[in-house]
């Protein structure tokens, strides 16, 4: 029983045991429709590309990947999310395509201006967004939610203006390389690798992880020792913002095109839920950056999982949500309460017995 | 001090009215020729948004708690899609049908409340997760466009005038244009008094500005917090579910994308009608005002011809952000009064 509770207790159960979980109904699945038992598990390479349903969990997850990291540290210094992240990345991706293809037109094999101009431009737009975000939140006191909802609406309508309402198409190889392979590996994967790597670099490298938290332990006490509170909240909204300019960018050269309605879109609550799966608290303080990026990949597990199953893309968010609501009622305090209440009654129980 | 609190408020509704009436103004004068000043533009505001005001009456009641409900555009999108696929495939009849969306949604918003109130969980993700629940369901349901046409009496109730004695106006041929709005108006103004009456003199509407104002004190008060929260969602999902009848009487139809966005129209609404997010300050007249400022944007772009639709998304979020630090500048000053 000890041995059990204690497994229970590990930063990375909740994620884990929730992968686990997924793979087990794949499995499950498997075998009920006659295919191999593991063939969610086997990578082979066709064409010269890795293939495999688990490669396509990795590829079609690093959005979502990059987008925890970001989403991670607002929850844990705001004790708020960030619900403009899926508009702001089909903002980054409808400023990187007009550049590159020019104002108003909508298919080119050539670009307008340099590639990395479009990028730069992408990425510095989300990080602006995010700038707004952080200074709504941070120095005009805002509720994080609120404050974001201001762009989660404008954010998309801004990216349609850019593209004039046109889906534009980038034609080019260069451009096509960040969503296609490289080599035999995918090259999202590899983007969402560099940026895990990266940020859990700086975390540990730097004292700025335990500043985050403190902060989000207590604002104002964090503030009486020295630290810049709101500057921390800031940048954590900033790094939000470049983290979605980023997985904007990624989801834009998969399809090569800046399809602005649909980039992103409910993409705000699959990073939520990684979050949320990874172990985190909603109400902010400690975070676990590993816990997130596990989650990120079940919940492209469980969309993979669910198109598999026949469920269409419009009628998933029905299982995400239901999934998200029990995570928040399983880590919601009256819960914890009563199931401690019940352990006590039965530790209360067993000493009766024993006495 | 309570001289200050008033006087802030009555800014923020001054500046909402002043707005409302500088909007309209200037679109009667801009676009004259494009028939901006007749009563019927006016009144064609008020049938376009008639389930925006019942669904903003809701979203008062709760943003006047400190919470939020940002389901209410996916549960008129269910609400339509039930109700479309109900008479149209179902073949059941309308009158039934629609009280089955009314108890859809107290249901919703009884699940909704529980999960705030008594397990103490942040509004903004609660009503995240019904907002994908109920958008999904809408694709459950059906997946495809559906038109209501063969009930009679529901498209009877979609196409009944109620005329206008005056304020009418010849149009090009000479014909006498008589001026007229649909009953989901009234349904949507009968909604606003009737919550106007209900915050202001019954004990629950008195117990949910406490609440707002603050919760220590309203517990302390002997009032129980936790039941007024689930009222408050439970009434917000079922004002939402009348609106979203009156949204369904508008369009005729059901989609899975339709309403997209409503809920920000309804927020925005509430917070330039002087609903203060940090709750316990705020009045439904003041989101009617605010219901017809967006109404007001989205036929100026309209009758512009020229500017994309995404404009009028743009141009509200604009408002809101403005409206949104102008409280926070209020809060401010009165914070520095205090100290």
């Amino acid at each position: 029983m000890d041995k059990v509770k204690k497994i229970t207790k590990m930063k990375l159960f909740l994620p884990i045991f929730s992968m686990i979980l997924v793979m087990m109904i794949n499995v499950i699945y498997d075998i009920a429709s006659g295919n191999a038992p593991f063939s969610f598990f086997t990578i082979s390479i066709n064409n010269g590309i890795l293939y495999g349903r688990l490669i396509d969990v990795l590829n079609r997850g690093s959005e979502v990947a990059i987008l925890a990291i970001g989403m991670t540290l607002v929850v844990s210094a705001s004790a708020g999310t960030d619900i403009s992240v899926g508009s702001v990345m089909s903002l980054s991706g409808g400023l990187c395509c007009m550049l590159l293809a020019g104002y108003g037109v909508t298919n080119v094999s050539e670009y307008n201006v340099p590639l990395w101009v479009g990028m730069l431009a992408g990425v510095a737009i989300a990080c602006v967004c995010g700038l707004f975000n952080g200074f709504l939140v941070a120095y005009m006191n805002i509720q994080p939610m609120v404050a974001t909802l201001i762009l989660w609406s404008a954010g998309r309508a801004i990216g349609l203006l850019l593209c004039n309402s046109n889906i534009v198409y980038v034609r080019v190889p260069s451009f096509q390389f960040f969503g296609a392979y490289c080599g035999i590996i995918p090259t999202p994967i590899i983007i969402a690798a560099v940026c895990v790597v990266i940020a859990s670099i700086i975390l540990r490298v730097t004292a700025l992880g335990t500043y985050i938290q403190s902060v989000g332990i207590n604002k104002k006490a964090s503030r009486i020792s020295g630290f810049n509170s709101a500057k921390i909240i800031l940048l954590c909204y900033v790094i939000c913002g470049l983290c979605a300019g980023i997985s904007g960018l990624v989801a834009t050269c998969r399809i090569y095109s800046a399809d602005t309605n649909n980039i992103g879109l409910n993409m705000e609550l699959d990073a939520i839920l990684a979050v949320a799966l990874g172990g985190n608290s909603l109400g902010g303080g400690k975070f676990n950056l590993a816990g997130s990026i596990i989650g990120a990949y079940t919940i492209q597990a469980i969309t993979t999982t669910l198109y598999a199953l026949g469920v269409s893309s419009a009628q998933a968010p029905v299982f995400k949500a239901i999934v998200v609501i029990l995570i928040v009622v399983i880590q919601s305090e009256p819960v914890k309460a009563y199931f401690k209440k019940l352990s006590a009654k039965k530790a209360a129980a067993k000493e009766a017995v024993q006495a | 001090m309570k001289k200050l609190k008033l006087g802030s408020n009555n800014i923020l509704l001054a500046i909402t009215v002043a707005l409302f009436v500088i909007m309209y103004l200037g679109g009667c004068i801009i676009y004259a020729d494009k028939g901006f000043t007749h009563f019927q533009t006016f009144l064609n505001v008020l049938i376009n948004n008639a389930g925006l005001i019942a669904v903003a009456a809701g979203m008062t009641c709760v943003m006047l708690t400190g919470g939020i409900d940002i389901s209410v555009g996916s549960l008129i999108a269910m609400d339509c899609m039930f109700l479309a696929v109900g008479m149209e495939t179902w073949g059941m009849k309308s009158p039934v049908l629609m009280v089955m969306v009314l108890i859809i949604g107290i249901v919703f918003g009884l699940v909704q409340g529980f999960c705030v109130a008594y397990l103490e969980i942040q509004p903004f993700i609660v009503t995240m997760a019904g907002m994908f629940f109920a958008r999904g369901m809408t694709a459950v349901i059906c997946k495809d466009q559906v038109s209501i046409v063969s009930d009679k009496l529901f498209t009877a109730i979609s196409n009944a005038k109620i005329n206008i004695p005056f304020g009418g106006y010849e149009n090009k041929k000479g014909i006498y244009q008589t001026p007229f709005i649909r009953p989901t108006v009234v349904v949507a103004l009968l909604v606003v008094v009737l919550v106007y009456l209900m915050l202001k003199y019954t004990k629950f509407g008195r117990s949910i500005y406490a609440v707002g104002g603050n919760q220590v004190s309203a517990t302390l008060m002997g009032l129980n917090v936790r039941k007024t929260k689930l009222l408050t969602y439970t009434l917000s999902s079922f004002l939402t579910s009348i609106g979203g009848i009156c949204y369904c009487l508008n369009t005729m139809c059901g989609t899975t994308t339709q309403a997209t966005g409503l809920e920000m129209d309804a927020i925005s609404s509430s917070v330039i009608g002087g609903t203060l997010l940090t709750g316990g300050v705020g009045n439904v007249l003041g989101s009617l005002v605010g219901v017809m400022i967006n109404g007001t944007i989205s036929t100026l772009v309209k009758s512009n011809g020229k500017l994309v639709s995404s404009w009028a998304n743009i141009i509200t979020a604009i408002l809101l952000c403005f409206f949104i630090l102008l409280q926070a500048v209020f809060a401010k000053i009165k914070e520095s009064k205090k100290a």
